[in-house]
């Protein structure tokens, strides 16, 4: 453990595989050596990984910061399998080597003394890893998923948060209903003075659209299909409400929610 | 870092370059972006981002997709405009001893003029045509697919400027040795090939195309056999020098092209996967020099080429 060797450039690394457990029907956890990424990462930033030897997948795959341990020099990621490459993942065993590019993009701004975060699905991932960095300030949280097996997370936000709210679609855990269903009410305590989202597009409209009408400072985390992750493809392109153009991956992917159009 | 070998030196009609390898246009950015990953002197030339006179936003919806072995590609041409390109990137881009080539899009044959024009700059080593881009005039078919369209923007460029003119093929055509003929009778000091090929994906759960451009420009190493296949051809039909690129991952691959009369090479949609490629290869090229005792790089261009003229295209494939 802890032998971790750079490939000879500032941002690329070999990190190796130290354990991976089973979420739910197709979510995994992995834990990482990688002490150089541990040391630098900030929440909200992600890695591309190579996940496979030669051609298949080509390209690499981002993957987003769950967690990070700079005293460990450890980095935790939660992914859901949804193709090859993360396929390729989940079959890794303890001591595999991944080739990863990384620390990537912009992360969160940690501001507010009273900050609310809303995840929704795969997004949760990056949202655990900015609760460490927000603490030991109380910090609550959102988490909107379809059913509750998707919510494995609760247990894992429990530890460091205030409280913990959930909602699903068909009601199975929680308040039924999307993250609206229960945003509105959160933010007329008037409590909170940061907002710090992640999930579908859709969902993050709608919360920021919430958060500016209660004057909340609100940002988003976005993703999108990318081929290098490095700002050099332009196939993450999301448009700015000035009129440009901003990349996703070395702009963002977290945005001020007034800067970018979801 | 390991230091500059001189046997990798290469000249392409008078432009010089320290390494053979090259990032292809659209896969490097404009460079810069790649400081954190490798030592940007260290590339024989970096081929920006197409260029256009006004910036553009590209395509929206889904802009690439993984494919076998490659990747489609709708980006749409987003960039900042040639006027930003002189003001802000290339007096970065100067600071390193890479040569800078531009590649420039326009709609028409005037507006490739007035982009050559601004970009005759000093800092400027060459400016790279790419032709696939819609002809506005001729109802939007791109003027690289045919050889008389692809010569008209050669010739207005090569009339507006006193740089280099490489002319980027488009392998979208049944006969490539007819488009390199035409471009390099225009007025093509070099030429650079191949560009992407056009294809397609359809997501079968949605049952609407994955692009949201319906259809992209395939790269990556499914399309190198092709690629390989025509610049031996054009090798033998043209006397200037070729830059080859399509799918090249490894320096085997940049050696096959080479060896296929490719002067020098570019690496594209390699950069997305191992952004030091092109510092890397120039390193193992030096090796393969020294195990193969070669003296220089230059020995190898179109090694494996026939006689000129005991063959003049390809024979029968069936
Ligand atoms: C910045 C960023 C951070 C991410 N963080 C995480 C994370 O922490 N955990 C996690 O599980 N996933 C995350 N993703 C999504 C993850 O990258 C994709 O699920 C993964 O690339 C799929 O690869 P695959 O080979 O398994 O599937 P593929 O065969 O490539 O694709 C399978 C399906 O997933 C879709 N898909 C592929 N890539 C993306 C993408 N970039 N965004 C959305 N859908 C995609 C495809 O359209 C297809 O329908 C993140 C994406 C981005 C851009
Ligand atoms: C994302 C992407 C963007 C590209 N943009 C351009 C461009 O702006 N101008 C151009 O002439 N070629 C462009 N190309 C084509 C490449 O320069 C290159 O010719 C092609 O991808 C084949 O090389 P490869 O297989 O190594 O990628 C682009 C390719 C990709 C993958
Ligand atoms: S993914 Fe290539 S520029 Fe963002």
């Amino acid at each position: 453990m802890g032998k971790v060797k750079t490939l000879g450039d500032k941002r690329r690394f070999s990190a190796t595989l130290v354990q991976q457990q089973q979420m739910n029907h197709d979510v995994y956890r992995m834990v990482l050596s990688a002490p150089e990424i541990a040391a630098m990462i900030k929440p909200g930033q992600f890695l591309q990984l190579k996940t496979g030897r030669l051609m298949d997948p080509l390209l690499r795959r981002p993957i987003s910061i769950a967690d990070a341990d700079d005293g460990e020099g450890t980095l935790q990621l939660v992914y859901r399998v949804v193709g090859e490459g993360t396929k390729y993942l989940a079959g890794l065993q303890q001591g595999a080597e991944i080739d990863i590019l990384g620390p990537l993009g912009n992360g969160f701004t940690l501001q507010g003394e009273r900050p609310l975060i809303v995840g929704g699905g795969m997004g949760i991932a990056p949202l655990l890893y900015l609760v460490r960095a927000l603490c030991p300030k109380p910090v609550d949280v959102l988490l909107a998923g379809r059913e509750a097996s998707e919510l494995f997370w609760i247990k894992l936000f429990a530890e460091r948060c205030q409280a913990v709210h959930v909602t699903t679609d068909d009601g199975s855990l929680g308040t039924k209903g999307n993250a609206l269903a229960l945003l509105p009410q959160l933010l007329a305590q008037g409590q909170y003075d940061m907002l710090y989202t992640c999930g579908p597009d859709p969902m993050m409209e709608a919360v920021a659209k919430e958060a500016a009408k209660h004057g909340v400072p609100c940002q988003v985390s976005l993703e999108r299909y990318m081929a290098c992750g490095i700002g050099a493809c332009l196939s993450c392109s999301c448009g700015a409400k000035d009129g440009s153009r901003k990349k996703v991956c070395t702009d963002g992917p977290v945005f001020w929610a007034e800067e970018v159009m979801l | 870092m390991s230091k500059v070998d001189s046997r990798l030196a290469v000249n392409l009609a008078g432009l010089q370059l320290n390494s053979p390898v090259m990032t292809a246009s659209g896969t490097f950015g404009f460079g810069l972006e790649f400081r954190d990953f490798l030592d940007l002197n260290r590339v024989g030339a970096v081929m920006v981002k197409g260029t256009t006179l006004a910036p553009r936003a590209g395509n929206s919806g889904q802009r690439a997709v993984e494919t076998p072995a490659g990747m489609l590609n709708c980006i749409g041409l987003e960039n900042p405009g040639v006027d930003k390109f002189l003001n802000e990137t290339l007096p970065q881009l100067r600071e390193y001893d890479t040569q800078v080539i531009v590649n420039i899009a326009g709609a028409t044959e005037d507006e490739y003029a007035r982009l050559a024009e601004k970009l005759t700059v000093p800092g400027v080593a060459a400016l790279e045509l790419n032709i696939s881009c819609p002809n506005v005039k001729q109802g939007g078919i791109a003027f690289g697919t045919c050889p008389e369209s692809a010569s008209g923007v050669v010739r207005a460029v090569r009339n507006a400027t006193d740089k280099l003119v490489i002319t980027k093929l488009s392998p979208n055509v049944t006969d490539i040795v007819a488009m390199a003929k035409a471009t390099v009778e225009a007025g093509s000091d070099i030429l650079s090939l191949i560009n992407t090929l056009i294809g397609m994906k359809i997501d079968i759960d949605r049952r609407r195309p994955v692009l949201g451009n319906v259809i992209g420009g395939l790269s990556g190493p499914a399309i190198r056999p092709v690629a390989v296949r025509m610049v031996y051809q054009v090798a033998q039909a043209v006397d200037v020098p070729i830059i080859g690129m399509g799918g090249i991952m490894t320096t085997e691959d940049a050696l096959e092209f080479i060896l296929a009369g490719a002067s020098a090479v570019a690496i594209g949609t390699g950069n997305f996967v191992e952004p030091e490629l092109a510092e890397r290869m120039a390193d193992e090229l030096s090796a393969y020099l020294d195990k193969t005792g070669t003296a220089s790089i230059t020995e190898l261009i179109g090694a494996a080429l026939p006689e000129r003229q005991t063959r003049e295209g390809g024979g029968c494939t069936c």
